[in-house]
């Protein structure tokens, strides 16, 4: 194999892990967008979604079929997880400072973790996740295996069905209008309470997805599994403009890219360490991301 | 004589005493070895808290990553004493040096933004640190951990004693430059970012450089901290710093209020000597932990010195108004009131 071969495979490969943190990266950059919250437990919906996916396709075996039936169920489970967290967590500091919000955020993530960790049902070990059989399919001279097909299929149809709720439904118009502005908008007669929590149901559906995804590429589940993929999420939400939805796909993928060209080419003890230096180096040249308006603070 | 420096005498005195008193029950073992030893790990938890706190607490920057400066501290002190023979204290002050240009580094890119970028870019850089202490295995050791630091004496006699002492002079020393800090204009200017960080702005304070200098003095204390922790502990391992201690430091942190200096020192040593007791419940510590900080923010956001009105306790405060006649008077209030 080349070394042009080896990098477009690599790319490849990159893709479609990017597009599942573009989904992850959705969902920060959605709830970022609207109250200004980095939400660190969304990883962790990750990890939920996945283990609601794990016991329905334990239950049901793997077909075609209960794929489908297993994001149909763990995607509107994880949305209700969501608007739990929102409702409970959040929406009592809105008006309180950030830090005390992020604290609570940083309490939610680690409270799912570890009490998923303690849950018997699912417990401290790994497990395997249950997937279709492995084929790899030859498309113009690179593999592109079964598991890599379902993320694209799943990741690109998730954005347009996105794109179509934010940009052409009352509600994404309301949503586009609380981001905008919250207090002019709730003088429109917008509830904005109700699309807050929407916002996060949308989010931690994509999670849910997201989670699936991921469990099947590498096929295992544990607790602490949505650690890295949301900090890379968050990176890639940062990289692309934080708040913009484009930016948040865009993103993703780059990010999903870079990750795979280090693993193969450089090192894949460092790829996370990587991952962090980008953050920086976005920070220092271009804090507002590849896509994203700079905002003045509003007094 | 001046009545600022007579008070500053008095309290020069009373911590003098509780120092003699301390190390003395300890040397005299009525406080026995394993409460000495829970008595020093939480010192040193109380410092990087403090660290954690000024940052976090009085600069309104919430930081995640204070547990990889510990580490940095820790590495660097045993690293210069293992190799190069450097004396305890200069190994030490070392490592805190060494965890504040960490710090700077760290901060410049992370604090031009407001506040929620740096807790991202310090649990990054705490994951980050562990991985290198990993592959850098000629210093650190691996994965496997750095054995045979050598304690601060051999002597099983006067180790407790000696360790206990020194954590006790670096606790007072933190608590004295961060109390000074906090009372002085440049602290004033800190609190006023927490407050409002635009109209600190309007106000002609240097927003940038007051959270540089908050952070890089942060990062300063943790890898004091880290740096008393590795002669102490004898042993280290990459793993111990993960961010799961990095919590533990915010935790207590917001338990004791943030921005309140007497809340972290008691909510320090109390969660350490409660992590003894609670080791019964294994796991389920880890779930009980982030419970806390939740419940903390939704309805004590204060703390739990909050209850008692957010000034915190001032040793000098405390000997400057400190008037036995005073409380004479108040005990018979009738006599007070004849005149």
């Amino acid at each position: 194999m080349g070394v042009i071969q080896q990098i477009l495979q690599q790319t490849l490969n990159g893709l479609a892990l990017g597009g599942i943190y573009a989904l992850l990266a959705l969902g920060y950059t959605m709830v970022y967008g609207i109250v200004k919250l980095i939400n660190f437990a969304h990883g962790d919906i990750l990890m939920l979604g996945a283990f609601a996916g794990y016991f329905v396709l334990n239950y049901f075996g793997v077909t075609p079929g209960t794929l489908v039936l297993s994001f149909i169920i763990s995607m509107p489970v994880c949305a209700i997880i969501g608007i739990l967290i929102e409702k409970i967590c959040y929406k009592p500091l809105r008006d309180s400072p950030r830090i005390n919000a992020l604290i609570t955020a940083i309490g939610v993530s680690l409270f799912l973790e570890n009490g998923a960790r303690v849950l018997p049902v699912i417990g401290p070990n790994p497990r395997v996740f249950p997937t279709l059989p492995s084929v790899t399919h030859n498309l113009f001279g690179l593999g592109i295996s079964r598991v890599q097909i379902l993320v694209f299929i799943i990741t690109i149809g998730l954005m347009i069905i996105l794109n179509y709720i934010v940009n052409y439904t009352k509600i994404g118009r309301a949503m586009r209008a609380v981001s905008f502005d919250q207090g002019a908008s709730s003088l429109m007669g917008i509830n904005v309470d109700r699309v807050i929590s929407f916002t996060f149901a949308l989010g931690s559906a994509l999670a849910a997805a997201a989670g699936i995804l991921f469990a099947s590429s590498y096929p295992q589940v544990e607790p602490y599994m949505g650690i890295m993929p949301g900090l890379k999420a968050f990176i890639a939400a940062v990289m692309g403009g934080i708040g913009s939805i484009p930016g948040a796909m865009l993103g993703g993928f780059i990010l999903g890219v870079a990750e795979t060209l280090t693993k193969g080419f450089i090192s894949s003890q460092l790829a996370d360490a990587f991952a962090f230096g980008f953050l920086i180096i976005i920070l220092v040249v271009k804090p507002t991301g590849i896509l994203g308006k700079p905002v003045g603070e509003k007094v | 004589m001046n009545k600022d420096r007579k008070t500053n005498l008095i309290s020069f005195l009373i911590i003098l005493f509780g120092f003699i008193l301390t190390t003395g029950l300890v040397a005299f073992r009525v406080i026995d070895e394993y409460t000495a030893q829970i008595l020093t790990i939480g010192g040193i938890n109380v410092i990087i808290a403090l660290g954690l706190n000024l940052i976090s607490g009085f600069t309104g920057q919430l930081a995640l990553g204070h547990a990889g400066f510990m580490a940095v501290g820790a590495y660097t002190t045993a690293a210069l004493i293992m190799k190069l023979n450097v004396p305890i204290f200069p190994a030490i002050l070392a490592g805190g040096l060494v965890s504040a240009v960490f710090g700077l580094l760290i901060g410049l890119p992370a604090l031009r933004l407001h506040g929620d970028y740096l807790a991202i870019v310090t649990l990054g850089f705490g994951e980050i640190i562990r991985v290198i202490m990993v592959n850098l295995s000629d210093i650190t050791g691996g994965p496997a951990g750095l054995k045979g630091i050598p304690p601060f004496t051999t002597n099983f006699f006067w180790r407790p004693v000696l360790s206990f002492a020194l954590v006790y002079i670096f606790l007072v020393l933190v608590i004295i430059i961060l109390n000074n800090l906090i009372n002085s204009s440049p602290g004033r200017a800190i609190i006023s970012i927490r407050e409002d960080e635009i109209a600190a702005n309007a106000m002609g304070i240097n927003v940038f450089y007051f959270k540089i200098f908050a952070f890089t003095l942060s990062a300063f204390i943790a890898g004091l901290g880290g740096g008393i922790y590795a002669p102490f502990f004898g042993y280290l391992n990459p793993n111990m710093f993960n961010f799961q201690k990095s919590v533990e430091f915010l935790i207590i942190v917001v338990l004791g209020g943030m921005g309140n200096i007497t809340g972290t020192v008691l909510a320090g040593f109390g969660l350490t000597y409660l992590q003894e007791i609670l080791r019964f419940l294994k796991d389920y510590r880890l779930v009980i932990y982030p419970l806390i900080l939740v419940l903390m923010m939704l309805f004590q956001p204060a703390g739990l010195m909050g209850f008692f009105g957010n000034k915190g306790f001032s040793l000098t405060r405390f000997v400057r108004e400190f008037n036995p006649k005073k409380i004479f008077r108040m005990k018979n209030p009738g006599k007070a009131g004849e005149k």
